[in-house]
């Protein structure tokens, strides 16, 4: 089962990725106020 | 610096328009060949003996055409008005946007032409020859340049939450069909995979059902997460809930896979490793399910006289139905009797009949009229006869696979008590014969409805006129 040489390390970057982009999220800011967030898309036409 | 795009004010619509009509048209095309074949599965002399009809090779056309054509342009047609919208921000890069749309176009025509022609990779909805799959690369890297340079130019700080899924999907797309399209070319149109045996069947199924995860599911949540909250005109029941939904589902879906190879080569503990993911998935996806449904409450009534809203929201209980159904056939002991039948035919059906298909349809009708300058669709009594077909089509469909599925496992794992088969497998076939003619007319029944709305959407964009919407004034959006 060579492949899973392959997919598996794919599998464990991509969660770093992942992990990268939720911190990203976080630490811009992206959740706060986060209920508000919600109803914004309701106001445009 | 500052790019053309952030300085427009308008929206680019004419993309989503093009995209939104082909979803339709798509749709009928997708949908007919699949009438079609499953007519060739009740009775097999509609092959006429001419190859370019032959059953192996329209059913590579049917799910081609429902998932990346009529699928796919749903999702292009979606994911662009959804950016542009919630992000106050003309769509990055006319041209590229205007070549997805034109690329995808061909990428569908040269997989019509090609697949009757019985020109195949053997792989399970990875089926098309490798000049088409370099194509589809390029148009799928203009998609991500256009989308996320979209993201990336927004007006508005937030990213809203079916960007995301969005924007994961793309991605992950992207990655999947790189790594399961590798192939060694042997000649114009002919490749051989770059793996063999058991390492390319796991290799496929990792594709396979990461494909249901990002592209049938993933994508079409984004369209569920801006769509119900509009149509509805209510703030999604959680958005908390919705985040945490996003990332559960993209950390635990790409492991699934091996639950398409249960008993066979693929050594048991990956097997035991896709059962067990394939579980944990049920708790993300229902968290997502009821979080849509629960954004109705309080307001239910809506459902009584809301045709669009009725799509959408009975979209989201066959999600639930499919995501609660999957990891139970993904459990070995269950897998040992559906393994193979037409239950497997079943499920995906209600996933793509139920889920799929109703979730794009109920947009389309709150999209389509908005792109033409209109209120509403031109008829509204028109939605709800497809609504009504559409459902009970599924229903017939689905319950006459459940019941032929459930009998060809317990007839194929019968035994004498001399140890012998009780059935031979022609038996079964004999068996299921009335069930396959039930499927039929499940689908002409869906298909009938789909016809419905081609004509409902013929009428509302010749009726209206293609419009221009100017993004709202920075001010509106601190």
């Amino acid at each position: 089962m060579d492949i899973l040489y392959l997919l598996i390390p794919l599998s464990v970057v991509l969660v770093f990725f992942i992990l990268a982009g939720l911190w990203w999220a976080i630490h811009r800011g992206q959740f706060d106020d986060i209920e508000r967030e919600g109803e914004r898309i309701l106001e445009d036409p | 610096m500052q790019f053309p795009n952030a300085k427009a004010t308008a929206y680019n619509d004419t993309v989503v328009r093009q995209f939104a009509i082909m979803t339709v048209v798509w749709g009928v095309v997708g949908m007919l060949v699949g009438v079609i074949i499953a007519a060739q599965l009740t009775w097999p002399e509609l092959n006429f003996g001419i190859p370019w009809l032959s059953y192996g090779r329209l059913r590579p056309l049917h799910t081609n055409a429902v998932i990346f054509a009529f699928g796919g342009c749903g999702l292009f047609a979606t994911a662009y008005y959804v950016a542009q919208r919630t992000c106050h921000v003309r769509l990055f890069g006319d041209k590229l946007a205007a070549f997805t749309f034109w690329g995808w176009q061909l990428v569908i025509v040269a997989a019509a032409i090609s697949l009757p022609l019985g020109y195949t990779q053997g792989k399970e909805y990875a089926e098309l020859e490798w000049p088409i799959d370099i194509l589809i690369t390029l148009v799928w890297v203009a998609f991500a340049v256009v989308f996320f340079g979209t993201i990336g130019t927004r007006k508005v700080r937030h990213i809203y939450v079916a960007n995301w899924f969005f924007g994961a999907f793309i991605l992950a797309v992207a990655l999947l069909h790189i790594v399961n399209s590798a192939a060694i070319p042997a000649d114009w149109m002919k490749s051989y995979s770059a793996y063999a045996g058991v390492q390319d069947a796991m290799v496929q199924w990792w594709y396979g059902h990461n494909a249901v995860g990002f592209f049938l599911t993933a994508g079409f949540l984004g369209m569920m997460y801006y769509f119900i909250p509009k149509q509805a005109e209510r703030p999604v029941y959680s958005y908390r809930l919705s985040i945490v939904h996003f990332w559960a589902l993209i950390f635990t879906y790409m492991w699934a896979g091996p639950h398409h190879l249960h008993y066979t080569a693929l050594p048991d503990w990956t097997q035991s490793v896709g059962m067990v993911f394939s579980l944990i998935l049920l708790a993300p996806s229902w968290g997502g399910m009821i979080n849509g449904i629960m954004t109705l409450s309080g307001a239910w009534h809506k459902l009584r006289d809301d045709p669009i809203l009725r799509f959408l929201i009975v979209s989201l209980s066959f999600y639930g139905m499919s995501t609660f159904e999957g990891p139970m056939m993904s459990i070995k002991t269950v897998n040992a009797l559906s393994h193979y039948t037409d239950w497997t035919v079943g499920h995906v059906h209600s996933g793509a009949l139920g889920w799929v298909g109703l979730v794009t349809m109920g947009s389309m009708y709150y999209l389509i009229p908005r792109l033409f300058g209109r209120k509403q669709m031109y008829s509204v009594k028109a939605i709800e006869i497809h609504f009504w077909t559409a459902t009970i089509g599924i229903v017939i469909y689905i319950a006459a696979m459940w019941i032929a599925g459930v009998m060809q496992g317990l007839m194929w794992r019968a035994v004498n008590p001399d140890g012998t088969l009780t059935y031979t497998f022609v038996e079964s076939v004999k068996a299921t014969f009335p069930f396959y003619f039930l499927r039929l007319m499940g689908g002409l029944l869906y298909f009938g409805g789909m016809l419905v709305m081609l004509w409902n959407v013929w009428k509302t964009a010749t009726g209206g006129k293609a419009v221009i919407v100017n993004i709202p004034a920075a001010a509106a959006h601190a």
